[in-house]
């Protein structure tokens, strides 16, 4: 190296040269970081791969889309966000969604629900409460929020869900035990993810068909709502089907404190 | 530089009104500085990067917390290179406690003399490593980034005098070392 002058304004000079443009990544990874941007990246679900966005408040987004394009697209439309397509999910977010998925509600998992009323949060939050292998009629969830007539609005709520799966929408049925719509791509998926939960389908639509909202144990004298953990116990020689929560509430039967069926049959009835 | 200080008024004024809306405007316009100023002060690119990243997102959670008139009030520039020093000493303070501590030894020879680098600005980048960090920090924000002194005092907190005795002192000390180095290189040459 020459160095023809060792003055100030030479040493000035060099130094002047030593700004350097900052690396591509930095700016998305700052906005990302404040929730400003998002990434995202393909998970594997019971329904096909799908594609989960996050930023520094949580996981922002799930959704089935035909390809990167669509999903990025879709995601801007709703939250005026732009997210880039990452190779994976951060190892510990990837390990919590498992974890929950798998039914495991402990597992901690921050979600991003800007831009929603509080009424959809207040739906969205009470559908993280019912557990895996379990569904809960529209009308519960009415009445468990404190909105009991808002059946219909709970429904709409459910619809406009940005985190399917995690946010388990597809728990909540139709209050005459039918299946019911789903946002992520239609009733068949629905069906194959409470399938996937341990849930048979069919066989909770044939209680609906059967008039069946309820059943009993003549042991302990409670009543719950049929997918309910503690109605799975009762054995068939002690099982007791309802009609109505007026019906075992007349034959001397108390609601589960669980399941806590009588929310449902407020707006059931 | 008058454009600069035009260009914050105004984005500092938009932050204060929509401070989502605006955010991506100050990461536009600050993010390159902030880096090399960071880059020049560690050293490590992707440590640099790191405190670069960090460093505006303290910038954006201190502005959620303040109101209007004082975003707007706010002068970008020294504001940030602040928050990006602090964030770098940050990180310096705690690898020293995790790492031990060599011993340094100034008779030593260097094993590479910094300047004889193929790569002149990796070899000044060295030298400016070799600056105690309080004369390093002046010296940066005064030659990197092209700070006034009447900026840099607000951004270290220091009187102007101070601060120029402090750039004085640093750039004395790399030409001392450019000339150590030289001489160093004649001898070799000569022996």
């Amino acid at each position: 190296m020459n160095r023809p002058a060792l003055d100030f304004d030479a040493i000035e000079a060099a130094l002047a040269t030593l700004a350097e443009p900052a690396p591509p990544s930095l700016a998305h990874g700052a906005l990302v970081a404040v929730g400003l941007a998002d990434d995202y990246a393909l998970i594997e679900s019971p329904v096909g791969p799908l594609r989960l966005a996050w930023n520094g408040r949580g996981v922002s987004a799930i959704e089935s889309a035909a390809d990167d394009h669509a999903f990025e697209v879709k995601f801007l439309a709703r939250t005026g966000r732009r997210a880039k397509r990452r190779d994976a999910i951060p190892a510990g977010l990837a390990r919590a969604i498992e974890r929950r998925l798998s039914g495991d509600r402990r597992a901690r998992i921050e979600l991003d629900l800007r831009g929603s009323s509080e009424f959809e949060q207040a739906v969205w939050l009470k559908a993280l409460e019912i557990p895996r292998g379990e569904v809960r009629p529209y009308g519960w969830v009415a009445a468990e929020i404190g909105r009991p007539k808002a059946v219909r609005a709970v429904g709409t709520a459910l619809g406009h869900n940005p985190i399917p799966l995690i946010v388990p929408c597809h728990r909540v049925v139709r209050s005459d035990g039918t299946i019911g719509q789903y946002s992520l791509g239609g009733p068949g998926n629905k069906r194959t993810i409470l399938a996937a939960e341990g849930l048979d389908p069919d066989e909770l639509e044939g209680l609906a068909r059967a008039g069946i909202r309820y059943v009993g144990s003549d042991t302990t004298r409670i009543y719950c709502l049929p997918t309910c953990h503690n109605a799975k116990r009762i054995t068939p020689a002690h099982r007791v089907p309802f009609r109505s929560a007026g019906a075992s509430e007349a034959a001397g039967y108390r609601a589960c404190r669980e399941c806590r069926p009588s929310a449902a049959a407020v707006v059931a009835a | 530089m008058d454009d600069a200080l035009h260009s914050d008024e105004a984005l500092a004024a938009r932050l204060a009104v929509d401070l989502d809306g605006s955010f991506e405007a100050l990461v536009d316009a600050h993010a390159g500085r902030l880096f090399s100023i960071a880059l020049r002060f560690i050293g490590d690119r992707s440590d640099a990067e790191e405190a670069t990243q960090d460093a505006l997102v303290r910038a954006y959670h201190a502005l959620t917390g303040y109101d209007e008139a004082r975003i707007r009030e706010i002068r970008l520039r020294p504001w940030l290179a602040t928050i990006v020093l602090n964030v770098c000493r940050n990180r310096a303070r705690v690898r020293r406690v995790a790492t031990v501590e060599l011993a340094f030894d100034p008779s030593a020879e260097p094993v590479v003399d910094p300047v004889a680098r193929s790569d002149e600005k990796a070899g000044w980048a060295l030298l400016l490593a070799t600056l105690p960090p309080a004369q390093r920090a002046a010296v940066v924000l005064r030659h990197v980034d092209g700070l006034s002194y009447a900026q840099m005092a607000e951004a270290l907190g220091r009187p102007e005098g101070t601060l120029k005795a402090q750039v004085h002192r640093g750039l004395a000390a790399l030409r001392d070392a450019l000339v150590a180095a030289d001489r160093r290189e004649r001898e070799e040459m000569t022996a």
